[in-house]
């Protein structure tokens, strides 16, 4: 059978053969996720099994970001129980200090995620990864327990959606534009159940850093997965993450794909999700004016470290508007360290935006930067629900770094280039 | 072999309809069971007789990935549900708790609220007695089988733990 990138995944972690779209397959995991809002749960699971012991010390990851450092005593004793049950067995992967960032971003700078792998996580953005190629996604406490004690689980082979992305991408337009085109073009359930994978001239331009921010919000859009193809630009990003082995990976030509999709990435301008949906979508130009309180720049869709140079471009030698609070949260330790070796920090700091430790904070609504009744945010993060990022009375608007970075100079939306 | 009166329920039930947030302070099986549906309409459950199936629509179980829903619905003496197709995270957790599901797409429409049907998950089918209609769907995987049988992923775990010591 010719197959799409998630049967050729799966096909590769399964003893079964996968012939059909809606066939279930167990399949051996790469790697498992918990977070300190989710392992909690997984682990009272995962002692309700009886187990003792987990199937590979070396293949869980629990990172505590959400509410690290710790923002108050119940997150404290949360992180309490994940750092416990980690020291009891022996888990190599465990972070929540210096060594701690944003878990998306985090697992593939250290090469625990990459091309080929089956991954899943407590976590519904665990699907970042499907920018590297691997099939990766979020799902209950209980199945990730299970896969903590029996390194396996179950999936039903997911239907595909081809996304075509042609043209050239032009000046201000990035990964997460046309991820924000596409969820407003077939809606939050749009690809419910479903895979997407991303194909077209335009995948080869696109950096790994960008194709991660679109595989990390195909749940936006109800994915299961969000796939890239593993091409010559993946392996040179696994292979300086530290990984050996890793092969280039393409979907068969003739592979059977529910529907198909056409993005001409040419005539985009930024796109900007307004409230309270990430299907709200809107070109930059028809919020122009919409003033706004803060600014985040961060998160596990565009906190990494091209993010940090595209928001430091827009803001070098500029003032952030009086009345905005800009927020930059590089996601990682090393995203940090780059940035302060790059000099973007003190570009950050002389323009007047508050720098921040990695950790996901306002993006959920947790902390360093809540946002009252009436406020409004712009944030590179991925979801705008209600409520999402304090207030069930304030707003937030999702962008990429730039029109992020220029809106808090502003002190309105505004087009990066009109400042 | 399920033998039981058809509940027919609308299409986007989501998880909040199934068992409301205010129900959540416990993970007893039966207690959340005295609640099913409370969110769709108040006292839903008191039609229900042990052994009886809810028939659905679209994308059931949409929503929140809280495993309370299909516990409800066990809870409720509810052991198979029927849609036209069921929203990701709770058709995992469905079979993880123990709850079958079938989905059956527009042959949903051949049950009415009330029929009396006989299921037969092994071989998937669906006999409408009532109407005389048989619907076929894809049989439960044998995999999947086993967790039912258990009575879910925490049991399944726990025996093949058991075993392989
Ligand atoms: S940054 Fe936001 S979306 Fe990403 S893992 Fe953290 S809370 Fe979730």
């Amino acid at each position: 059978m010719r197959q799409t990138l998630a049967q050729k995944i799966l096909q590769r972690h399964t003893d079964e053969t996968v012939s059909q779209d809606g066939q279930i397959v167990r399949c051996r995991v790469s790697l498992v996720l918990a977070n300190d809002i989710t392992a909690p749960l997984a682990i009272k699971s995962f002692n309700k099994m009886g187990a003792t012991e987990v199937f590979d010390k070396d293949k869980i990851a629990l990172v505590c970001d959400h509410f690290t450092p710790n923002k108050d005593i119940d997150s404290a004793e949360q992180v309490k129980v994940v750092r416990e049950f980690a020291m009891a067995k022996g888990i190599t992967h465990y972070y929540e200090g210096g060594d701690c960032g944003v878990e998306h971003a985090l697992l593939p700078e250290l090469g625990l995620v990459g091309p080929g792998d089956v991954v899943i996580g407590a976590d519904s953005h665990t699907c970042t990864y499907g920018g590297l190629g691997a099939f990766a996604t979020g799902m209950g406490s209980t199945d990730i327990a299970a896969a903590m004690v029996m390194g396996e689980t179950w999936f039903k082979v997911p239907p595909t959606i081809r996304v075509v992305l042609e043209g050239t991408l032009p000046k201000w337009i990035g990964g997460k534009d046309i991820i924000l085109e596409l969820i407003g073009m077939i809606g939050v359930s749009g690809a419910l159940y479903k895979a997407l994978e991303f194909a077209g001239p335009v995948v080869e331009q696109l950096s790994i850093e960008q194709r991660m921010t679109m595989s990390n919000m195909a749940i936006e859009a109800g994915g299961k997965v969000g796939l890239f193809p593993v091409d010559a630009k993946t392996l040179a990003y696994a292979k300086a993450a530290g990984r050996t082995g890793d092969t280039e990976l393409y979907a068969d030509e003739g592979a059977h794909y529910e529907r198909e999709v056409v993005i001409d990435c040419s005539k985009l301008t930024p796109r900007v999700a307004c409230p309270h949906l990430p299907d709200n979508v809107k070109p930059v130009d028809e919020c122009v004016g919409i003033r706004i309180d803060q600014s985040i720049i961060g998160s596990c869709t565009n906190g990494r470290i091209e993010d940090m140079r595209e928001a430091a471009a827009v803001l070098k030698g500029r003032k952030v508007a009086k009345h905005v609070r800009c927020i930059v949260l590089p996601a990682t330790p090393a995203i940090w360290k780059q940035s302060l070796k790059e000099g973007l920090l003190e570009i950050f700091m002389d323009s007047g935006c508050v720098v921040g430790p990695p950790t996901c904070g306002p993006c959920l609504g947790g902390h360093m930067g809540i946002l009252a009744a009436g406020e409004r945010s712009i944030a590179t993060t991925n979801r705008n629900f209600k409520g999402r990022m304090g207030s069930l009375q304030s707003e937030v608007y999702l962008s990429g770094p730039a029109v992020a970075a220029a809106s808090a100079i502003a002190g309105e939306i505004v087009h990066p280039e009109k400042i | 072999m399920y033998k039981g009166r058809a509940h027919k329920v609308g299409a986007h039930i989501d998880t909040d309809a199934i068992i409301p947030a205010r129900f959540l302070v416990t993970t007893d099986t039966e207690e959340l069971g005295r609640n099913c549906m409370e969110g769709l309409q108040a006292g839903w459950v008191k039609r229900v007789k042990k052994g009886d199936i809810m028939v659905a629509g679209e994308n059931f179980g949409c929503g929140s990935s809280r495993e309370h829903a299909p516990l409800a619905i066990i809870g409720a003496g509810i052991p198979v549900v029927i849609a036209h197709s069921f929203a990701r995270i709770f058709y995992r957790n469905g079979f993880n708790m123990g709850l079958i599901l079938l989905e059956v797409g527009d042959a949903v429409k051949k049950i009415e609220d009330g029929d009396d049907l006989i299921i037969d998950p092994v071989n998937g089918t669906i006999k409408n007695e009532t109407s005389g209609d048989v619907i076929k769907t894809s049989p439960v995987p044998p995999f999947m089988q086993q967790i039912l049988d258990k009575g879910g992923l925490v049991n399944y775990v726990k025996d093949r733990k058991a075993a392989q010591a």
